[in-house]
């Protein structure tokens, strides 16, 4: 939001449009933990009518709500922000990664580019890595790439039956 | 009551309820009391069982989900009571298993020693939250959640075991326990 700068020239993708886009991929069950980076697309999940949204106390519970969305047939997303993911690496590795429960995250990423408060330098610097480390694909969208790199996301869980991940710069959506 | 006693009576009641495990010996000891389809065996992610089962009673709310959680398991993600109640899923039934200790790692002592998890979860805003100290009680707890309204919370007081533990580890593939656990929801 107003706090962080963009990181592109365009606009961001309006949170209305993104949620339309996941529906439109077959995204039917969302959870996660705010970031103020995606407050507006939390905002269109809580008010979008016909649309499940489970505000979670915790990344990692977040994370074990979708497996427990997915084996009942759901395809669920679970929104954090990048410091939530340091609270899933178990979750991830010793769960959705070893079960094989696809879910998509939409993790932000506080901390780009080193211009963030204290708490957020570091694992912006390695969030990216984090995730490569622990095997959850992953790729960071601009506005104009966000629709296609959502459909890559979202093959790569069918084709993989593993989650996915978009790292969400400031900017991107709001 | 041990583990084991109060796994056996509640076998004949669970019906077609899904059943999802806490990790370590909760997991094993079911799986050598009674394997079932629909039991889900969380063999890591020590305590995401009840958030794991919330996600299957939030998807499905025509079908019965039961958790078999451990008192290390639930204070491990004590927020996952809050979620349960704030959520009210009328189809979901938290069954605690406290003796205590963590006895899967050799019997350390836990909280739970003096901190009564049935009244956090009353605190939290489930329907009906008791303690069950022995079998009989155990029993009639457990039917008792298959009339009402959920959510509800059974804490059943089980004695910390002595000696090496004897049950099988879970001899399903993480993909079979998958499987074969999304395949008893959709029956």
């Amino acid at each position: 939001m107003a706090a962080h700068a963009s990181s592109f020239p365009t606009d961001p993708v309006a949170p209305a449009a993104f949620l339309e886009a996941l529906r439109t991929e077959g995204y039917d069950f969302f959870t996660g933990v705010p970031c103020s980076l995606v407050s507006g697309l939390i905002a269109a999940l809580e008010q979008h009518p016909g649309t499940e949204y489970y505000p979670e106390t915790r990344e990692d519970a977040a994370v074990g709500l979708a497996c427990g969305a997915f084996m009942a047939g759901r395809s669920p997303v679970v929104v954090m922000q990048n410091s939530g993911l340091g609270v899933c690496v178990n979750a991830l590795t010793s769960m959705t990664l070893m079960y094989r429960t696809p879910c998509l995250l939409l993790i932000t990423w506080r901390g780009y580019e080193g211009k963030d408060a204290p708490e957020h330098i570091i694992m912006g610097e390695v969030c990216g890595k984090l995730l490569e480390t622990i095997g959850v694909p992953h790729r960071a969208p601009t506005p104009e790439t966000l629709a296609g790199d959502l459909a890559w996301a979202t093959a790569y869980q069918r084709s993989h039956s593993a989650p996915a991940a978009l790292l969400l710069r400031p900017g991107v959506t709001l | 009551m041990t583990l084991e006693q109060g796994m056996r009576a509640l076998a004949p009641l669970l019906g077609d309820a899904v059943v999802v495990h806490a990790n370590g010996h909760i997991s094993r000891r079911s799986f050598g009391v009674q394997d079932r389809p629909g039991n889900f065996y969380m063999i890591g992610s020590m305590g995401l069982a009840s958030s794991i089962g919330l996600g299957v009673a939030l998807s499905r709310p025509d079908r019965r989900v039961v958790i078999y959680d451990g008192d290390g398991n639930l204070l491990m993600n004590l927020g996952s009571t809050a979620m349960v109640a704030s959520t009210q899923p009328e189809n979901f039934i938290h069954v605690v298993w406290d003796n205590g200790v963590y006895a899967s790692t050799g019997n350390q002592p836990a909280v739970s020693r003096t901190v009564p998890l049935e009244k956090i979860a009353e605190a939290a805003g489930y329907r009906e939250s008791v303690r069950a100290r022995t079998v009989e009680e155990l029993t009639a707890a457990f039917a008792r959640c298959l009339e009402v309204p959920g959510p509800t919370f059974v804490l059943a007081e089980i004695e910390v075991e002595a000696g090496p533990f004897k049950a099988a580890r879970v001899n399903h593939t993480p993909e079979e326990i998958r499987d074969r656990f999304s395949q008893a929801i959709r029956e």
